[in-house]
């Protein structure tokens, strides 16, 4: 059984109950404003597209990558699904492939699951979509762009998980040394899902440039400027 | 290339990512389990021989006895085709589910043309 990872998501129980409730209803409320933002974006092509992006999402986040001795990482997603679908859809796309996760594979707590959703689908994709737009705006290309934002979205993002501690983790270790142990392998976990996104985007691009959503809006944006 | 031969090849990617490279992949704990897992010590089956750390908070997940459970298929004893299979048959699930919810959501196109 352990020649493959089981667990890539919070477990139930490492955050209490209570806090757990609140992060479900807030990550409840922030997809149903995703639903509402994203039928929007939604037409007849993107549609299929934002499926494979799923698809493809839950594929990677199996390819754990060795990191530092004794410690691998994966994909979140966040900024690859933003780029290519835009950030509503997208952050729909990280939580369908949480919610297959934790249905299915039993990986992350249903209890958990808006902890978790929080903290991959809503927080690391909006933080990877802000700065992709930044960046594209000062004539950044898009491949470096994809890399920066993605490492910014996975340390931000696992930053996430330290405030849930901070409200409902364990006396020991303490917050300051949590954040300090995630922030280190997120890092590098952050440029490995950079190069990731980066080399994803690059294809994308290059097959359909008219499929990548972030370079359709900083066109429109610039024409409207 | 066609949007559908496009989306053809992403799927084939996907599957093939999912279906064999998964085999490839680090069975190290990931960032997070690293961190939930600091103060204790596990053997080389992965059962906890000491310690105290977060894990131990860890409760059983409600999900625990999915035949896809920790990505494998239950009662298949071939490490690589049980992660493999779980794994092709979890990309299907998340296209299957997510293109289909994305589908019935999205904006049809005589909406969008008399607005």
């Amino acid at each position: 059984m352990n020649n493959h990872v089981v667990a890539m998501h919070i477990s139930n129980g490492i955050i209490d109950g209570p806090v757990s409730g609140i992060y479900a209803a807030i990550a409840a409320a922030a997809i149903a404003v995703c639903v509402l933002r994203a039928r929007a974006d939604l037409d007849d092509r993107l549609a299929p597209m934002a499926g494979l992006v799923a698809a493809f999402i839950f594929a990677v986040q199996m390819l754990n990558f060795p990191v530092l001795p004794g410690v691998s990482g994966h994909l979140l997603g966040g900024t690859l699904a933003a780029i290519l679908v835009g950030p509503w859809v997208g952050a729909l796309c990280v939580t369908v492939v949480l919610v297959v996760q934790a249905l299915v594979f039993a990986d992350g707590g249903v209890t958990a699951l808006g902890l978790n959703v929080t903290n991959m689908a809503v927080i690391g994709t909006s933080v990877g979509y802000l700065l992709v737009v930044v960046l594209l705006r000062a004539r950044v290309p898009l491949v470096w762009a994809a890399f920066v934002a993605s490492v910014a979205g996975v340390v931000i993002a696992s930053q996430g998980f330290v405030l849930q501690y901070a409200f409902g983790g364990a006396e020991t270790p303490s917050i300051g040394e949590v954040a300090a142990l995630m922030a280190g392998p997120h890092v590098l976990i952050g440029i490995g899902e950079g190069l990731i996104t980066a080399v994803t985007v690059s294809a994308v691009a290059k097959a359909r440039p008219d499929l990548v959503y972030a370079l359709r809006t900083s066109r429109r944006e610039l024409v409207t400027v | 290339m066609k949007t559908r031969v496009f989306l053809l090849v992403g799927l084939l990617v996907a599957l093939g990512l999912a279906g064999v490279v998964s085999n490839f992949a680090s069975s190290q704990p990931d960032g997070l389990d690293s961190v939930v897992r600091d103060g204790c010590t596990y053997d080389a089956e992965d059962n906890k021989t000491g310690g105290t750390c977060v894990a131990d908070r860890t409760e059983d997940t409600e999900t625990a006895d999915s035949p896809l459970a920790d990505y494998g298929i239950k009662g298949l004893d071939n490490r690589y085709l049980s992660t493999g299979l779980s794994g092709v048959l979890g990309v299907l699930i998340t296209a299957g589910a997510g293109g289909g919810l994305f589908w019935l959501v999205r904006r049809r196109k005589p909406v969008e043309t008399s607005a």
